[in-house]
């Protein structure tokens, strides 16, 4: 792959403070046979220009269907996201189409919406067509550069999706999502189907684009370890909610939210002695159609207290670059970060 | 030496497909000793599964065929066994259980009456005294004996998973082969799961076979490891050793690739290249062309399995002092 210097230096964990994207108060609902399902369930948070915020949590727990509301993909049930100064959920169709030249997404199945009689090439270029942009020659010239970009040889030019490994076809996806020079682009499990030795490949080079080409992710996953390799911030989602959000540093050495610290113990890790304190949660998420009425987490949380089952705790500030929707986080906060 | 319950001699398995003869198991070389937790640890395509099912005598064939090898089984060749008295090892003497539990389990039976027939079919007890047992089970794993009567849809995941380890533990077998059993479950479900086998072990004495692509897992549920590429083990040791000291260029990068979840390890060093076609291995050495030390000796010999210290074996020449130690582990494509 391409020679890269800056990605083991400090680029990756230097302080960003802009922010390229503001959720407030972001909520899906669906519509089900059971009810309406919660799947996002009033999430806020921001995305720092340059950085790549974490998404982590186990199935159902509601990462896509966020990912997807950031772009609209999905509509917003309610809430606001603002890019760049502007509040994208009130976007009328044209400018949907605009913005999306600034974000796109990269799926764990790069082509399970694609036609399978397309040729790499032509996947890859596609938004060019959709958007009715450069010359043919233009074009080529263009899939040939972003097909080196992302390491994949100039011979598979005509060869078809299903020829491909599954690394490739991801290097394919990521081409794609960048054919239209995006700033932001939300990496939805881009490497849960693939084997170790090819998620390192792909990894490296996700954390490679955006060093050259100053992107800035949302990365979204259900293994905590690639999450925080990856992120300068990670938010914890449980149930429609982020439960959790700090730096990739303070999720492993110091986690509050009593998940967090369930999902951290529950992580077997390749080392021999590494003693650590088991916390095995009972039982199995709930509902989203019916979530606990105060916390999420009250049904399952072992400390939990007769206020946790009110009302809901609100996800703020505990400790510098560390929020927390917890009571007993609350209650135990430096009453000076608290406010 | 009979503390090896498990012991597979060059065994080779092979599908016949349109694309050509795939080996899938080329000269394996495995033990496992009573009582102990074996890892069989290796990516999509490396043989698992086909190693599961040689043992099991359940290679669907056509296409596959168990071409040369022996599998003892408590001293005897499971190969050299007839199909009657296979049956009767398998589910009495070894079970297994699958990454998808619905493999095991009839959709439309209660999971309460699939235990108690699978119990009776093996032992000798009224349907009474099976039935008491199959709830019995089911309590064991955590599942209140009051769901006996549903149907495996009306289970979760995690929980399923568990119905199928009471399944197979119904028998007390003394030698349970679990194929990604918590591959397809969340993490914390997971660590219920691992914490059920870990207490079974302890309390039936069961070995096992753990079949997984998350050294994670073996570094905290398995006594020894065998890492396995393309067809064969190419390096067995107990855990710690495995662990603390691993040899193979390929188990190296294997570890290389692994995001770090307690340190800061900015950039990964994953192993260039991708699988070999099964129906094309490479000659030698089959991890050639993706080793980071290999020379030109490495496509033309093929390496013998060396113990680097007792207890320790690796499938490479670098060991046999064939192919100097070069920095392995660094570069990428
Ligand atoms: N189109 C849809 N219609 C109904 N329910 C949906 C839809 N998409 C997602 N869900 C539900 O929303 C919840 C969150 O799903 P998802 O965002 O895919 O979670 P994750 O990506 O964390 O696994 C789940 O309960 C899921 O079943
Ligand atoms: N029924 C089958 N027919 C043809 N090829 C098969 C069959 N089962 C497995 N294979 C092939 O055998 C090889 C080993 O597969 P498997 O034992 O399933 O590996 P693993 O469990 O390690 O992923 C692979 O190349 C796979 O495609
Ligand atoms: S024998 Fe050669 S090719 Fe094979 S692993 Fe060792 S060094 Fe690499
Ligand atoms: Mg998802
Ligand atoms: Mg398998």
């Amino acid at each position: 792959m391409q020679p890269n210097d800056t990605a083991a230096g400090g680029v990756k964990r230097e302080e960003k403070q802009d922010p390229l994207l503001e959720v407030r108060n972001l909520k899906k609902f669906f519509n089900t046979k059971q009810g309406s399902l919660k799947a996002v369930n009033d999430i806020s948070f921001s995305v720092r220009r340059g950085e790549t915020l974490g998404i982590v949590g186990e199935s159902g727990c509601g990462k896509s269907t966020a990912g997807r509301a950031l772009l609209r993909l999905v509509e917003p049930t309610a809430g606001e996201v603002i890019f760049e100064g502007e509040n994208i959920t009130t976007f009328k169709r044209d400018r949907v189409r605009a913005f999306r030249r600034d974000a796109q997404i990269i799926f764990q199945d790069p082509f399970a919406s694609l036609d399978p009689r397309l040729s790499i090439s032509e996947i890859i270029g596609e938004p060019y067509e959709i958007f009715s942009l450069y010359s043919k020659a233009e074009r080529f010239e263009r899939v040939q550069n972003l097909m080196s970009l992302v390491g994949l040889s100039t011979k598979l030019t005509n060869s078809f999706p299903h020829e491909l490994d599954g690394g490739r076809r991801q290097r394919v996806g990521v081409a794609r999502a960048l054919a239209l020079d995006p700033k932001f682009v939300v990496c939805d499990e881009p490497v849960s189907a693939l084997d170790v030795s090819i998620q390192a490949q792909i990894l490296n080079l996700i954390q490679d684009l955006q060093d050259r080409l100053h992107l800035t992710y949302v990365f979204i996953s259900h293994d905590l370890s690639v999450v925080r390799h990856l992120s300068d911030r990670v938010a914890v989602m449980y149930l429609g909610k982020i439960v959790e959000i700090t730096t990739y540093h303070n999720i492993f050495t110091r986690p509050r939210h009593p998940y967090t610290q369930a999902l951290l113990s529950a992580i077997p890790i390749p080392k021999v002695n590494a003693k650590r304190e088991r916390l095995i949660l009972e039982g199995d998420v709930p509902s989203p159609v019916n979530p606990p009425k105060g916390c999420i987490f009250s049904g399952r949380c072992p400390y939990v207290m007769d206020k946790c089952r009110e009302a809901p705790p609100a996800l703020i500030s505990t400790e510098e670059e560390h929020y927390t929707a917890c009571y007993l986080v609350h209650d135990q906060a430096d009453p000076v970060a608290e406010e | 030496m009979n503390d090896v319950l498990l012991d597979i001699r060059d065994l080779r398995v092979t599908y016949t497909t349109e694309e050509g003869l795939v080996v899938a198991v080329d000269d394996l070389n495995l033990q496992l000793r009573r009582g102990e937790t074996l890892g069989l640890v290796g990516e999509t395509g490396a043989g698992k599964t086909t190693t599961a099912l040689s043992i099991m005598q359940l290679v669907p064939s056509p296409p596959g065929r168990i071409e040369t090898g022996e599998i003892f089984f408590d001293g005897e060749d499971l190969r050299r066994k007839r199909l009657e008295d296979i049956r009767n090892v398998r589910g009495n003497r070894i079970s297994m259980i699958f990454q998808d539990p619905m493999t095991s389990l009839n959709p439309v039976l209660t999971v309460g009456f699939q235990i108690e027939e699978a119990i009776m079919l093996h032992q000798r007890l009224s349907q009474r005294q099976a039935g008491r047992k199959a709830r019995d089970m089911l309590k064991l794993v955590g599942i209140p004996e009051g769901r006996a009567g549903d149907y495996p849809h009306e289970f979760s995941g995690g929980m399923r998973q568990r119905v199928g380890i009471a399944m197979a533990l119904s028998c007390n077998p003394e030698l349970l082969i679990a194929d990604e059993p918590t591959t397809a479950l969340d993490v914390t479900i997971q660590a219920q799961v691992l914490e059920l086998m870990r207490r079974l072990r302890s309390e039936f004495g069961t070995s096992m076979l753990l079949i997984t692509h998350d050294l994670g897992v073996v570094a905290e549920a398995c006594d020894s490891v065998a890492i396995m590429y393309a067809g064969a083990a190419v390096e067995t040791a107990d855990t710690e050793r495995l662990f603390t000291n691993p040899r193979h260029p390929y188990t190296r990068g294997l570890f290389g690739s692994i995001p770090s979840l307690d340190e800061d390890v900015p950039r990964l060093s994953p192993i260039k290249g991708i699988m070999p076609d099964p129906t094309e291995l490479p000659t030698g050495c089959r991890f050639h062309p993706r080793c980071p030390a290999a020379t030109g000796i490495c496509a033309e010999r093929t390496p013998v399995m060396v113990a680097v210290e007792e207890g320790h074996e690796v499938d490479c020449m670098i060991y046999e002092g064939l192919v100097p130690e070069a920095r392995i582990g660094e570069k990428e494509d």
